[in-house]
């Protein structure tokens, strides 16, 4: 039964971000991130990010995404880690009302633990309320899981998910400006032109409450928020990526990623803790897998050297839990992991395409 | 094992010498298990049309919510109770007539479903498979259904089907997962093809997640009605008493074929005693004799079963399409056209041929199995046997009357009412053989020459083996006249009441409601309309049963012409001027309401309390029914759907007028009927209901006749034992034949007679007690003698048919048979 | 033959060759509304292999008894009947029908052919339930029996001479070691009668088995080697 589901989700959403996840197979690189995008809108360098508008959907973009992830301490001792993310896919340009609205919702929830991941998905057809975004002041929603801010500034904000094994309910506290990635907000994602446009807030502290298989456990943390939209992202030889976001010592933040293509695609943001940026050149980071594990039937490079030649950071990273696979109807790698070397820290890694 | 073989080669050699003791008893055997098998495969079908039209939401586990109400709900419950974390997914049904290409149009029911929350389980999950799901939600979307649906709506794939009120659903496609008569669309283009925006009917509950009432209660107060998964649907409920009608005349026909097995198997034992007694002294075990015999029967399981399973398929297939245009006609249920049987249906026509040939020939094996190695061929004292057989059969008659009986006075069920009947039927068949000895021996005393008094004499010996025969003749001729009279009565009482319903001349279905106050303002205003009658209706569920509710408006139309069982005097004044409703007989029945009565309606967004003042027949109609004030109707249910009217226009004008309506609002009308087209819908829907039971009861008939055959034939060997002597004192041959036909026509004149009275009984039974239970309303009694007359020639006529060709073989048997009798001292 | 004894060596006669059939102190009674009505008391008989008998005496003298209870077709209340050594007096209902398969060919009054079978399979009926059937054997019946040219017909359309021959064929088939006739002539007319008669005589002498005829024909009787009576169910001493 499981898997005629998924096919059908699979087979009703094609062009979707979904598929981008789905395999490493796919012709177009993430499915339908790198076809074309008749009718949609493309990003665009120099077009301003602007607050609070753009905490809202961009109904002219095919795809976005909200995307939360926290480094956590229980009470307990323990470290966890919380994922909670809304995509938006338009499956036409021209959208209508109600049941005519053409932009489905899928939001995926995660909690990870030493001992275990879970994980889980939510589905919901835009226009009727089930699922969908407000701006000013922020709100995001499918079914019972929200994001959502306190007011129009995003001083404080909300993230919580319920699935039947596990739930969590986190209190953000923003401590610095958002961050515009790339160039002011426009991030390169090949050399043939194609990008999105990209935000991020690095600077959340986290409590709240994370139950696991309904044991209650008080959390506080840090999270990073990443807002990215684009119709194109993607070239079309590219497969999949891996994913940076890590808390530095100091305050300091850095983002870094890698799109693997033909040729591998290189970047990445050094953020200093007053939300200064600075952009790093392809040849200024070496990302270098150690050791896979074998998840959800796939090979994944769960540890990394990873260096950042200027800032002489040379670091080896590790998963909280190597097998923190998000097994939904696109899967993919994505969990909480720590590193040490020239610099002790945390963040989150997720990797796609394998 | 060789002995076993052997014995079966001599056993099985018997037939070669008997060929047509052969055919009857396989062919008994077969009929029996076809129409059993038949009726069965009918009943299957139409279960599993059913399940199938269930399982599309919730693959047959799933819980599912409706409204508390009945009716439909706000799709911002949908919503709410997703956003309270309850997964559900919604869904829309409703009924569309979709335009043929050549004349006429049929109803579909249309199905709108989400397919993103939509649960695993479902039928529609099993939609993914098709590359077409993927357009469900672009471009045009997609429509789904079973391909015979498509074939009986005229319509190819990727045709755009247009609705009566002209919304072009989206291009077709054919999927084997789509219940029959149902299309598929996506929710969205549901709300807009009902004309139903933002309202749902049902939501079906996520599979793996279970609901408790409470957590609904929370988020939808008492709007919300909770479905357990195992809840009967409406419509195996509503339809559960016709199968049982089907499944009661199943089993009748069975016994009928039985009969004939019965009297078969009896006869091949008995002719076949002598040679199990040489097989005996010639050394065969009576180990191995069993094995034989068990082996012989198997053979005729297999070979009878297999014909009478594939006999069943032939029955239900031809039956099937009227089966389900009277399923349609009277429950709205849809039976996929293609007949689709699984294993255990074929199993269970052979186990039953099995039970069958076992039961009837279980007298003839005890019988091989204790006969004694050295009995002796004794001539059996008939008549010491006879009046024996005769007690017994008496006493068991009287039984089986008083089971009846008892069946009556203790229960009121379905189930009870046909017991009732079945065992008054049974009582009388056994008393049969009584009744005719007791003839036979009156006839006797009465008898003045010597040939007269052998012709009563040797009758009363031939009823023993004639009874059988004679009983399923009595069966299925009683049947006939008992069904044909409860029938022809219903004919009549439907066809008065339809036109006392029918007393407007015009009747019409606008698209859209705002299309029908345009043309209700139009209509106001012609000359040649003398009155336009809003007949709005709603939906509600009263103790859990599916309510019509009807508007009515204060004219003579109804004072006049609606007919009502029961009333209050002053009904046409209080219905317009209190809270009060007409409810059906149906209605009435099945909550035990009665005049005066208060009922609780629940409505669109309240409880109306309202009394009962009048009781009115809604003959063929499984939901019950509200009859009441218009204006209170648009007041209590604002979910009410206002697009039918009735006109009232003189006779003359009734075509200008039709043809004037079309002209002006073309498909903002979506349907346009005078009353006599009503009329020809409904007395073709009724016809076709019964087409079913008059061919189970022609084919009984046949099976009667076959058996009553079998028996003569079998027996007219045996009777030349009887014949010999009164043929060596000089009686003609060409005499004694017409002797022994007259004989048959006698017995079958009997059993007619009886018939009748018993046919009667059968048709009060119906009326009174399976009717009543089964439809919920009861005819008058009518009886028609003409068909009694019918039958009484139809029971000659089969005697005749039967008994012609062994008396034509007697009139042209050589004397050297005859002569034999007495060369070989029997 | 599991209930059976077997006859005590030390009680023979070591100079006389064993006999195939020796019966000791028979009885058997039959139930009626009445009583109990003893049939056969105290019947001694013996009869060597392939030795021929006569068993004559009046109707209800219990000769047909005797018969079906040395032909295995009844069990007897006491007494024995040592049948090649063993004793099928009391033996179980399936022994005794495998005895009657095996080792016994009965000739009724009646026929009793199965009207169903041709001919020849009647003929080769009882050997074929046995195991046993040898067509060369079975030809050289059939063409002993002047039966060759009806094999194909049924028994209903033979005279009653005819179907007694087939009679006999079938009970020799087997080749039986003893040959059981119940007034095997009773149904025909004289010639037919003494032709059976005579085939058989001269079939049993060709197989070796032993022959016990139940008859009321002294004419009969004197063809045979031996002749006893009963007398009120026990052997007259002659």
């Amino acid at each position: 039964m499981k898997g005629k589901a998924l096919a059908l989700h699979l087979t009703l959403l094609p062009a979707i971000l979904l598929a981008l996840f789905a395999g490493a197979a796919c012709a177009q690189g993430f499915g339908g991130l790198g076809s074309d995008a008749p009718g949609f809108e493309t990003p665009k360098p120099g077009a301003p990010v602007l607050f609070p508008k753009d905490h809202g959907a961009h109904e002219a973009f095919r795809t976005e995404w909200w995307y939360v992830t926290a480094n956590l301490k229980g009470a307990d001792g323990e470290s966890y880690g919380v994922q909670w993310t809304l995509f938006r896919h338009a499956l036409e340009p021209k959208s209508g009302a109600g049941w005519d609205d053409r932009n489905i919702f899928m939001a995926h929830a995660a909690a990870t633990s030493a001992k275990e991941h879970l994980f889980a998905q939510a589905l919901a057809r835009g226009g009727v309320g089930q699922a969908g975004v407000e701006s000013a002041p922020f709100k995001a929603w499918i079914d019972d899981w929200r994001f959502e801010a306190s007011d129009n500034g995003f001083t404080k904000a909300r993230i919580s998910a319920k699935d039947a094994r596990f739930s969590y309910d986190l209190t953000l506290t923003r401590d610095a400006p958002f961050v515009l990635q790339g160039e002011a907000g426009f991030s390169r994602k090949a050399e043939t032109g194609q990008a999105s446009h990209y935000y991020s807030q690095p600077f959340f502290t986290v409590d709240g409450t994370l139950v696991l298989h309904g044991r209650a456990v008080k959390v506080a943390g840090r999270a990073w928020m990443d807002r990215e939209w684009s119709s194109q992202p993607l070239a079309p030889d590219q497969k999949g990526w891996d994913w940076f976001s890590l808390h530095l010592s100091g305050g300091e933040k850095l983002m870094l990623f890698r799109l693997r293509g033909a040729r591998d695609y290189l970047s990445g943001n050094w953020i200093a803790p007053d939300g200064a940026t600075r952009l790093l050149a392809p040849g200024d980071i070496a990302l270098e897998p150690l050791s896979q594990s074998a998840v959800g039937g796939h090979y994944i490079p769960t540890r990394w050297r990873v260096q950042v030649k200027s800032r002489s950071l040379d670091i080896v990273t590790a998963p909280l839990n190597p097998a923190s696979w998000n097994g939904g109807t696109s899967a993919y790698w994505e969990g909480p992991i720590s590193f040490s070397g020239s610099q002790n820290g945390e963040g989150y890694l997720e990797m796609t395409g394998y | 094992m060789r002995q076993t073989l052997w014995t079966l080669a001599a056993l099985l050699s018997h037939w070669r010498r008997h060929p047509a003791n052969l055919a009857t008893l396989v062919l008994g055997l077969a009929i029996a298990t076809a129409l059993w098998s038949g009726v069965q495969a009918l009943n299957a079908q139409a279960r599993k049309s059913y399940d199938s039209a269930a399982a599309v939401f919730t693959g047959g586990t799933a819980q599912t919510l409706v409204a508390a109400r009945g009716g439909l709900f706000s799709q911002e419950l949908f919503v709410r109770l997703r956003r309270a974390g309850v997964k559900v997914s919604p869904a829309l049904e409703g009924v569309a007539r979709i335009g043929k290409n050549d004349a006429g149009e049929k109803n579909v029911r249309l199905i709108g479903v989400e397919p993103l929350t939509l649960p695993r389980a479902s039928t529609l999950a099993a939609l993914s498979e098709t590359k077409e799901a993927t357009n469900i939600l672009t471009g045009a979307g997609r429509s789904f259904a079973a391909p015979q649906t498509l074939h009986d709506l005229g319509l190819a794939e990727g045709a755009r089907a247009k609705t009566e009120r002209g919304f072009a659903l989206p291009p077709l496609v054919a999927t084997e997962d789509a219940p029959p008569g149902a299309v598929i669309v996506d929710i969205g283009v549901a709300q807009k093809a009902l004309d139903k925006p933002q309202r749902l009917s049902r939501l079906i509950v996520a599979g793996d997640a279970r609901v408790e009432a409470a957590q609904i209660a929370a988020v939808a107060g008492d709007e919300m009605r909770l479905v357990e998964a195992d809840e009967e649907s409406d419509l195996s409920r509503l339809t559960d008493s016709f199968h049982l009608n089907l499944t009661a005349f199943g089993l009748l026909a069975f016994l009928v074929g039985f009969f004939i097995v019965n009297a078969s198997f009896g006869l091949a034992f008995e002719q076949r005693l002598p040679m199990v007694r040489t097989l005996r002294a010639l050394g065969v075990s009576a180990r191995a004799l069993v094995a034989a015999i068990g082996v012989e029967l198997l053979a005729f399981t297999l070979v009878a079963g297999g014909l009478g399973v594939l006999g069943g398929y032939l029955i239900a297939a031809a039956l099937l399409p009227d089966v389900a245009a009277s399923l349609e006609g009277l429950y709205g249920a849809q039976l996929s056209g293609r007949l689709s049987l699984d294993a255990s249906w074929w199993l269970s026509g052979f186990a039953m041929a099995g039970a069958g040939a076992l039961l009837a020939a279980g007298s003839g094996v005890t019988k091989t199995l204790r006969l004694p190695v050295l009995s002796v061929a004794r001539p059996i004292a008939w008549r010491e046997a006879h009046q024996r057989y005769l007690k017994r059969q008496g006493a068991l008659a009287a039984l089986a009357l008083l089971g009846s009986a008892i069946a009556y006075r203790l229960a009121d069920g379905l189930v009870s009412g046909f017991m009732v009947i079945a065992l008054a039927l049974l009582g009388a068949a056994l008393l049969l053989p009584v009744a005719l000895a007791a003839t036979l021996r009156l006839g006797e005393s009465l008898a003045r020459g010597p040939l007269s008094r052998w012709f009563f004499a040797d009758g009363r010996q031939e009823i023993a083996g004639l009874s059988l025969a004679l009983m399923a003749l009595l069966l299925a001729l009683s049947t006939n006249i008992g069904v044909g009279g409860m029938v022809e009565g219903f004919r009549q009482t439907f066809l008065h009441w339809l036109d006392e319903r029918l007393a407007a001349e015009v009747y019409y279905e606008a698209a859209t409601p705002k299309d029908a106050r345009e043309i209700e303002d139009w209509a106001k205003g012609d000359p040649r309309i003398s009155a336009v009658l809003p007949i709005w209706r709603a939906r509600t569920r009263i103790s859990d049963w599916p309510v019509e509710i009807v508007g009515m408006t204060r004219h003579e139309t109804y004072s006049a012409h609606f007919t009502l069982l029961e009333a209050r005097p002053d009904v046409w004044r209080a219905l317009f001027e209190e809270d009060v409703v007409l409810v059906s007989e149906q209605l009435a029945r099945r909550l035990k309401l009665s005049l005066g009565d208060a009922l609780d309606i629940p409505a669109t967004s309240d409880v109306w309390r309202a009394r009962i003042v009048g009781i009115f027949p809604d003959y063929g109609n499984p939901k019950g029914q509200l009859r009441f004030d218009h204006a209170k109707l648009a007041q209590h249910f604002s979910d009410a759907s206002g697009v039918h009217y009735a006109l009232r226009v003189a006779p003359a004008d009734v075509a200008s007028v039709m043809e004037e309506l079309q002209r002006r609002y073309g498909a903002r009308i979506a349907r346009l009927i005078d009353n006599s087209g009503v009329k020809k819908i409904s007395t073709e829907i009724f016809e076709r209901t019964f087409t079913v039971t008059t061919a189970l009861n022609t084919l009984m008939l046949i099976v009667s006749a076959i058996a009553l055959f079998a028996s003569l034939l079998t027996l007219s060997s045996l009777r030349i034992a009887h014949i010999a002597p009164v043929w060596a004192v000089g009686v003609a041959r060409k005499r004694l034949a017409g002797l022994e036909l007259a004989r048959i026509l006698l017995f079958s004149a009997g059993a007619a007679t009886l018939a009748i009275p018993l046919g009667v009984f059968v048709t009060w039974g119906l009326v009174a007690i399976v009717n009543v239970v089964a439809f919920g309303w009861r005819l008058p009694m009518q009886v028609f003698p003409a068909q009694w007359a019918q039958v009484f020639i139809v029971a000659l006529v089969t005697a005749l048919v039967a008994a012609i060709v062994p008396a034509l073989r007697l009139a042209r048997s050589a004397p050297v048979d005859l002569l034999k009798v007495f060369a070989n001292e029997r | 033959m599991t209930a059976s004894t077997v006859e005590d060596a030390s009680t023979l006669d070591a100079r006389t060759p064993a006999p195939l059939l020796r019966v000791v102190n028979l009885q058997k009674s039959y139930a009626t509304p009445q009583g109990p009505l003893p049939v056969l008391h105290g019947v001694d008989l013996s009869l060597a292999a392939g030795a021929t008998l006569a068993l004559m005496g009046e109707s209800g003298s219990g000769k047909s008894t005797l018969l079906h209870l040395v032909g295995a077709l009844d069990h007897a209340d006491g007494g024995n009947i040592f049948l090649d050594g063993v004793d099928i007096a009391r033996l179980s209902e399936n022994d005794r029908a495998a005895l009657r398969r095996q080792t016994i060919g009965v000739v009724f009054q009646q026929f009793n052919l199965i009207a169903s079978l041709t001919v020849a399979e009647n003929l080769a009926f009882q050997a074929r339930l046995a195991g046993r059937l040898d067509p060369a054997w079975q030809a050289r019946l059939t063409h002993r029996l002047g039966l060759e040219a009806l094999v194909a017909r049924y028994p209903e359309q033979l005279s009653g001479g005819q179907q007694q021959r087939v009679a006999v064929g079938r009970a020799l088939a087997v080749r039986p070691k003893l040959l059981l006739a119940d007034e095997p002539t009773g149904n025909l007319d004289e010639a037919a009668g003494d032709a059976v008669m005579a085939l058989t005589l001269e079939l049993v002498a060709e197989t070796g088995c032993a022959f016990l005829m139940v008859t009321h024909s002294a004419r009969l009787a004197a063809r045979l080697q031996r002749r006893e009576t009963l007398e009120a169910g026990a052997l007259a001493r002659s």
